[in-house]
C-alpha cells in the first residue's frame, strides 16, 4: 500500500445526520478513511448506502453533522465563502447527470470561462482564453469552434460528460471526486470517458475519488477501495485485497452481483 | 428563449387572452387620442340620461329647413303607440266604444288611432272601470290626441315692449338634417349619476385600473419572489423567520387586512397608486411560499452545486441558476396578481375605501357610485354593466393568458 504518499484527504469519525426525532435517518455513520495523493480511490455501495452523501461532505456543500476532515494535513476551514473558494481550487467534482449538470439559461463557453476566471485571477487577453479552452477541448477529443455559443441541451450526454472532464482539465484540482461520472451513459462511451479520466490523472498528478455502484469497475481502476454499507465502511483495502479476498459478506454479495459472461447470473438477494 | 416565446404564441389559449387584453390595452391608449373630452366633465345636469346622440334644441330650430313630403300624419301614429297603451285602447274600444273584435282586428296594423279618436269620450258611462284607471285612460286620450295633432308651432321672440312677437312657423312638414346642427353630442353609453359620459370615463378607469393592478402585481410579484428566493436558497433560521411572516400574511384573510390598512390611511392620503401599492404589500404570500418551495428543491440540483464549487457568490447563483429556472412560474403568478389586483381594487372601491380622487376614474369607483344612485333600479343599465362587462374581460383575458402559458410550461397539462 502506498502509506508513504503524502496525506491528501483524511476523515475521523465523519457523521451526517438528517431530520430529528422519529424521523431521524443517519445517512453516514461514523466513517474514518485516509486518502493519499495520487491514488484512485473507489467507495463502492447500493444506491442508499450514504455514497452520494459522503461526497457532498468532502466537496464541502453540506455540513459534517459531527467528526472531523483533514485536508492536506490541516483540519479543513471552510468557514467563509473566501476561504470555500479556496478549498474549492483543491477538489471538483463531476457529477452523475451530465443534463442536470449544467444550467440550461447558459452557454457552453461561460462554464469554461468560469474555470479560466476561478483559476487566473487576473484579466487574461481573450485571446489567450481562447487558446486555453481550444487545448481542453481538444484533450477530450472535442472541438472547441463546435461547441462555442452552444446552448448544453444542443449537445449529447457523452459531450457533455467529455465536457466536464475538460473544465477539471482547466481547474486542475489536488483531488476530483467523480461521483458515479459513467451510470448515465451508453457503454461505449462509458470505457472513452474512464479512459480519460484516468489519463487526465496522469496529466495533472490528482487524487481520484470514485464514487460507484460498480465492483467490477471498481476493480479496474482504482488502488484503494472502500466499500459501504448503510452509511458505514464494511470494508478497505487495496483493490487486490478486497475484491479478490473479500470478508465482509456484503463485500461478496456485491461481487456476486456483477454479471458474469458464461456463467448463470445469481439474482438472489439478502 | 425565441424558442419558448414560439412556443407561448402557439398556444391558442394564450392567444386568445392576449389579443384581448391587448385589444383593451390599445383602445385605452387610442380613444384619447380621439376623444380629448375631459372624462370627469359633468356633460349632463341630471343623472343617467340614456344613451344616444344628444343634439341642441335651439340649434335645430335656426338650422335651415328642408321641407320633406312625409308628415308627422303621414307616419303611422300607431308606431309611437307601446304595446301597454294598444292593449288599453282595444280593450276600452271592445268594452264601451261599441267597436266589434273584427274591426279591432283590421285596425291592429294600423288605424288604431284614428278609430280612437273616432270613439273615445270621456263623458261615457264606463261601468266597472275604476276612477284611476279612467282617469289614466283620459290622460292617455291626451297624450294620443297630441301625437295626432297637425297644428303649426309658432316661434316668437320678445320685441322691445316686451311683446310676442311671432318669427316663423314649424309645420309638421319641416325637417333639419342632424349634420346642420352645430351643437350635438354623442354619449354612446349615456351618462352616469354626475352626468359624465360613461364611455370616456370608463376608457380612463379601464387604464387606471390596469395601472393599479400593474403596480399591485408587479409589488407583490417583487416582494415575494424575493422572500421566497431567500427563504428557500439560504434556508435555516432565515427560512423559519420569514416563513412565519408569511404564514401570519396567509392566515389573516388579506381582504380584512387591506380594508384595516386602507382605512388607517384615512381619506386624504389614499390615492391611486398607494392603494395599489397596498394591495400588492397584502397580497404576497402565495408567490412566496411557492417559489420558495421550488427554490428549495432546485438548490440541490447538480447545476448549482457545480455552480458553488466554481466559486460562485450566492446572490449569482440565486440570480443565473435558480431565478431562470423559476421564471415561467414567475410570470404565471403575475398575471394572476394582475388580475386579483384590479378585483381588489373593485371591491375596496364598492366599500367606499378604494382611492379617494376626484382627478381620475377607476372601475370600482364607477360601480360604486352606480350602486350607491341605485342605477340598477333606475334601469340605468348603461351605467353598470359595462364597468361590470370590462373587469370580467380583464380577468377572463388575463386568466386565459395564464392557463395558455401553464399548458406550454407544464407539459403534463398539454391535451
Amino acid at each position: 500500500m502506498g502509506d508513504n504518499r503524502a496525506e491528501c484527504l483524511r476523515g475521523k469519525g465523519v457523521t451526517k445526520v438528517f431530520g430529528m426525532g422519529n424521523k431521524k435517518t443517519v445517512a453516514v455513520d461514523h466513517v474514518d478513511f485516509d486518502f493519499r495523493e495520487g491514488e484512485i480511490v473507489s467507495i463502492v455501495g447500493e444506491s442508499g448506502s450514504g455514497k452520494t452523501t459522503l461526497s457532498k461532505m468532502l466537496l464541502g456543500l453540506t455540513g459534517v453533522t459531527e467528526g472531523e476532515i483533514f485536508f492536506q494535513g490541516r483540519r479543513r476551514d471552510i468557514g467563509s465563502t473566501k476561504k470555500k473558494r479556496e478549498y474549492w481550487k483543491g477538489i471538483q467534482a463531476i457529477f452523475q447527470d451530465p443534463f442536470s449538470s449544467y444550467n440550461m439559461f447558459g452557454k457552453i463557453d461561460t462554464v469554461l470561462l468560469d474555470c479560466i476566471r476561478m483559476r487566473h485571477k487576473g484579466k487574461l487577453p481573450y485571446e489567450e482564453k481562447f487558446k486555453m479552452m481550444e487545448e481542453a477541448c481538444r484533450f477530450v477529443n472535442l472541438e472547441f469552434k463546435e461547441l462555442t455559443n452552444k446552448y448544453p441541451f444542443e449537445l449529447s450526454g457523452g459531450q457533455m460528460q467529455r465536457l466536464m472532464i475538460a473544465r477539471i482539465f482547466l481547474l486542475k484540482p489536488k483531488i476530483l471526486l467523480a461521483d458515479e461520472p459513467t451510470s448515465m451513459i451508453d457503454a461505449c462511451s462509458r470505457s472513452t470517458i474512464l479512459d480519460m479520466l484516468l489519463k487526465l490523472r496522469d496529466e495533472v498528478k490528482m487524487t481520484v475519488i470514485f464514487i460507484t455502484h460498480d465492483i467490477g469497475l471498481a476493480y479496474y481502476i482504482s488502488d484503494k477501495v472502500y466499500i459501504m454499507e448503510r452509511g458505514r465502511f464494511v470494508e478497505s483495502g487495496s483493490a487486490q485485497d478486497c475484491i479478490l479476498h473479500p470478508k465482509a459478506a456484503y463485500t461478496r454479495r456485491l461481487i456476486s452481483d456483477v454479471p458474469k459472461i458464461y456463467e448463470e447470473w445469481d439474482l438472489s438477494t439478502v | 428563449m425565441k424558442h419558448t416565446l414560439k412556443n407561448i404564441f402557439h398556444s391558442p389559449k394564450f392567444v386568445a387572452g392576449f389579443v384581448i387584453f391587448c385589444g383593451m390595452l390599445l383602445f385605452t391608449v387610442l380613444y384619447p387620442l380621439f376623444v380629448t373630452a375631459d372624462p370627469l366633465e359633468m356633460v349632463g345636469q341630471g343623472n343617467f340620461f340614456k344613451p344616444g346622440t344628444y343634439v341642441s334644441v335651439k340649434d335645430s330650430v335656426n338650422a335651415p329647413s328642408y321641407r320633406l313630403n312625409i308628415t308627422v300624419k303621414d307616419g303611422n301614429p300607431d308606431s309611437l303607440l307601446t304595446d301597454a297603451y294598444k292593449a288599453d285602447m282595444q280593450d276600452w274600444l271592445v268594452r264601451f266604444g261599441g267597436v266589434s273584435e273584427e274591426e279591432i282586428q283590421a285596425a291592429a296594423d294600423g288605424g288604431l288611432v284614428e278609430l280612437w279618436l273616432e270613439k273615445y269620450d270621456a263623458q261615457t258611462a264606463q261601468e266597472g272601470l275604476l276612477a284611476t284607471k279612467k282617469r289614466q285612460i283620459a290622460r292617455m286620450d291626451g297624450e294620443i290626441r297630441n301625437l295626432a295633432e297637425d297644428v303649426d308651432l309658432i316661434l316668437a321672440k320678445e320685441n322691445e315692449n316686451g311683446e310676442l312677437e311671432e318669427t316663423a312657423t314649424v309645420n309638421s312638414g319641416q325637417y333639419i338634417n342632424v349634420k346642420d346642427v352645430v351643437n350635438q353630442r354623442t354619449l354612446l353609453l349615456g351618462t352616469d349619476n354626475f352626468g359624465r359620459d360613461v364611455m370616456t370615463e370608463l376608457v380612463q378607469a379601464t387604464g387606471t385600473s390596469l395601472r393599479i393592478g400593474l403596480i399591485a402585481g408587479v409589488v407583490a410579484t417583487l416582494i415575494g419572489l424575493t422572500l421566497g428566493l431567500v427563504s428557500g436558497y439560504v434556508g435555516g433560521a432565515v427560512d423559519d423567520f420569514i416563513m412565519f411572516i408569511a404564514n401570519l400574511f396567509t392566515v389573516i384573510p388579506s381582504f380584512v387586512m387591506l380594508i384595516l390598512i386602507t382605512y388607517s390611511i384615512g381619506q386624504a392620503a389614499r390615492g391611486v397608486t398607494l392603494i395599489a401599492v397596498v394591495i400588492g404589500f397584502t397580497s404576497w404570500t402565495w408567490t412566496c411560499r411557492s417559489v420558495r418551495s421550488q427554490v428549495i428543491s432546485l438548490r440541490n440540483r447538480d447545476h448549482v452545486n457545480l455552480s458553488r464549487l466554481s466559486g460562485h457568490s450566492m446572490p449569482r447563483i440565486v440570480l443565473t441558476d435558480i431565478l431562470p429556472y423559476v421564471a415561467s412560474y414567475v410570470v404565471m403568478a403575475l398575471i394572476l396578481q394582475i388580475s386579483s389586483g384590479i378585483l381588489a381594487e373593485a371591491q375596496l372601491s364598492m366599500l367606499g375605501l378604494g382611492p379617494s380622487t376626484t382627478s381620475t376614474a377607476t372601475l370600482g369607483q364607477m360601480m360604486n357610485w352606480a350602486t350607491m344612485y341605485a342605477a340598477h333600479l333606475n334601469g340605468a343599465w348603461w351605467a353598470y354593466f359595462p364597468v361590470v362587462f370590462v373587469i370580467a374581460m380583464i380577468s377572463f383575458s388575463l386568466s386565459l393568458m395564464n392557463m395558455g402559458l401553464d399548458q406550454v410550461f407544464n407539459p403534463t397539462l398539454r391535451d
